[in-house]
């Protein structure tokens, strides 16, 4: 990582300080900013917070808001859960999968809360209801 | 020009709230973006003079200005879906400007917090524990037994943890209430900090709830001076469903992972940072300003039993009138599936309705006269939760729905317990060969000379079945918390009800 990455982090970290708690507001704030929390950043925030580096990774590996590799293509979040299954989600899947064509990734997602209007999506924090095969064919062609 | 209302909630801008909004705003009409009346399937909702039309799309508008328009579904207060509720904790759905102080004023807002103040915080208590509300995130507790026990403890520093981390499929209430109307969980926080001696508040929301997030950080903000020097703060999880869990949720907050603490010690004597807690759910602390405005007996005339008061229902999945209804303890499932939901949106028959998310079980039709009440459904090896409803048309597999709980279990295990960690696992193998119709050969142990009592005969679908019902028993007693402890009701549930789907033979004890 270059210095100037390293001080971005260092940003960040002083914008927590004096917060209970601050590994979690710190870690999302980093996913926000560099798109995954890196090797690098675990052992830096674990310095600046006096924990083992063992300890960050593990709390970076226990929660799935946070990758540890910039995902590689844009991801649309396809909420699985029952709502939405009772409501056809499963039968969009195979269609969906191929309409994104390896340009964007798919990701489970269980509950978005709009559990009466479903099936339903989130991009980045956008959210569509009410979709259908051609729906979200053009969401996800929209993104690739 | 006239004045337009719409909902700015999450479920109706992923609906298209926001482009109606601006094409009236485009045909110069006024529009007020307010919460949302929870008629969902009417969503885009437009609101004008009282008069409801939806689900509305931009190319509606002129049809709706010049009263051409066939989406009206007349005056929305007198509409059956709303006119038949109970809104206490509700009660300003629809009507406010979510972030609005002075609609939150203007609607009996901080009466109850300034009750509370003029009473003290032991008649607070006593208030809470005569409404005889329950916790509202699944568990049941008595609310005012909790507040009590926070109060008693002596420490330097006690905590109002209010859990927003609504992760059960089928439920919004807690978004719905964090969106439309963030000001009375702020009151409901701020009483439960006077009340107990707690000046420091957290509200823990998953962080698939972007537009909650926003809006409370905002009414956080500008009611920041009134609620002095009680201090609320929100945090934002990431992505684990078992936060949602209370000890889980504190270890999260702490910014460690979120396991599953052992209980004893309650968090209530040793909570967050060791100290104190309250963690309530967002719609009991939503419930306690209408208490303390109105009293505590107003509250408890609601309800049967020891279910007092009202629960916000909420119904989803595959139903003709989804949304938010709010109405006393007591209701029948049957009345709120096929009266008030108007039955499934595909028009087909109902095969199966999940009450209480992920971990509640399915109930049968034949069940549905069963009243919406804590005891009622305990007794039937069932759960109201969170009060969400899912409903299931008859394509749905129930076989597949006990694998996907199990999977989701898997998925979602804090990985603390070995029940739940890896019982989780083993049951959707063992569904899996249950489907596949390939019951388990003997292994290579079971092979070995010494092993001379191990059955020489592979397993039958029957013996697959049994081992399913164990590993059911095993992790429901066996499991730290929830999680792993209620995962077998939609197994179990499943199995008993519908085993053709399972493939199983209706024994004479299922077809009961």
């Amino acid at each position: 990582m270059v210095h100037s990455a390293l001080s971005g982090l260092d940003e960040i970290v002083a914008r927590h300080a004096g917060r209970e708690g601050p590994l979690l507001p710190i870690l999302h704030d980093v996913q926000a900013e560099y798109g995954h929390v890196s090797e690098d950043a675990k052992r830096y925030i674990a310095g600046a917070l006096n924990l083992s580096r063992a300890d960050v990774h593990g709390v970076v590996s226990f929660y799935h808001d946070f990758r540890e590799a910039p995902a590689a293509r844009p991801v649309l979040k396809l909420c699985r859960a029952e709502a939405c299954q009772a409501r056809g989600v499963e039968a969009l899947v195979a269609d969906a999968e191929a309409a994104a064509q390896g340009r964007v990734t798919i990701e489970p997602v269980y509950c978005l809360g709009l559990c009466s209007v479903g099936p339903n999506a989130m991009v980045g924090s956008a959210v569509h209801a009410r979709l259908d095969g051609p729906k979200l064919d053009a969401l996800i062609k929209g993104l690739a | 020009m006239v004045t337009v209302r719409i909902s700015d909630d999450a479920l109706a801008i992923a609906c298209g709230a926001d482009e109606v909004a601006a094409a009236f705003a485009q045909a110069g009409h006024e529009v007020l973006r307010v919460s949302s009346w929870g008629m969902q399937w009417l969503e885009p909702l437009v609101e004008i003079d009282g008069m409801g039309f939806g689900p509305a799309a931009p190319g509606d508008v002129a049809a709706i200005l010049d009263g051409s328009s066939p989406l009206g579904i007349g005056r929305i207060e007198a509409h059956p879906f709303i006119a038949k509720q109970q809104r206490l904790t509700f009660a300003r759905a629809g009507k406010t400007r979510p972030t609005s102080l002075e609609d939150y004023a203007a609607s009996d807002g901080w009466k109850g917090l300034a009750h509370a103040r003029e009473i003290g915080g032991e008649a607070t208590i006593e208030q809470v524990i005569a409404s005889g509300l329950r916790g509202r995130g699944g568990a049941g507790f008595p609310t005012g037994i909790k507040w009590r026990t926070v109060a008693g403890a002596v420490a330097d520093q006690k905590y109002i943890v209010c859990n927003a981390d609504e992760g059960d499929s089928a439920t919004f209430a807690d978004r719905m209430l964090m969106e439309g109307d963030p000001y009375c969980l702020i009151e409901g926080m701020a009483i439960a900090g006077f009340a107990v001696g707690a000046s420091k508040g957290y509200i823990y929301v998953r962080s698939e709830y972007p537009h909650a997030i926003a809006k409370l950080e905002e009414a956080i903000r500008v009611s920041a001076h009134l609620v002095a020097p009680f201090d609320v703060e929100v945090r934002v999880g990431a992505g684990a469903y078992v936060c949602g869990e209370e000890t889980s949720l504190l270890n999260s907050l702490e910014g460690k992972r979120g396991e599953v603490r052992a209980k004893p010690p309650i968090p209530a004597l040793v909570g967050l940072f060791g100290r104190p807690t309250i963690v309530n759910n967002v719609l009991s602390l939503a419930a306690i300003p209408y208490i303390m405005a109105q009293g505590a007996q107003a509250y408890a005339d609601y309800g049967m039993g020891r279910s007092r008061g009202t629960m916000p229902i909420q119904l989803a999945g595959n139903i003709k009138h989804g949304g938010l209804y709010e109405t006393a303890f007591g209701i029948s499932l049957g009345e709120l599936v096929n009266e008030i939901g108007g039955g499934t949106q595909s028009g087909r028959p109902v095969k199966a309705v999940q009450v209480g998310g992920p971990l509640g079980a399915y109930l049968h039709p034949e069940q549905f006269e069963i009243p919406f009440d804590y005891e009622a459904y305990a007794a039937v090896d069932a759960l109201i939760g969170h009060g969400g409803i899912t409903v299931f048309d008859d394509s749905a597999d129930m076989a597949g729905m006990a694998r996907f709980a199990m999977e989701f279990c898997a998925v979602e295990s804090c990985g603390k317990c070995t029940p739940c960690r890896i019982g989780s696992i083993r049951g959707r193998e063992l569904i899996d060969r249950i489907l596949d119709r390939a019951p388990r050969g003997r292994d290579v142990v079971e092979t070995l000379p010494q092993m001379h009592n191990a059955k020489t005969a592979p397993r039958s679908l029957e013996d697959e079945i049994v081992l399913l019902e164990d590993l059911c028993e095993t992790m429901k007693f066996g499991s730290l918390c929830a999680l792993g402890g209620f995962t077998p009701y939609p197994v179990m549930s499943a199995l008993k009800h519908w085993p053709e789907d399972f493939g199983a033979v209706r024994t004479a004890e299922a077809a009961e």
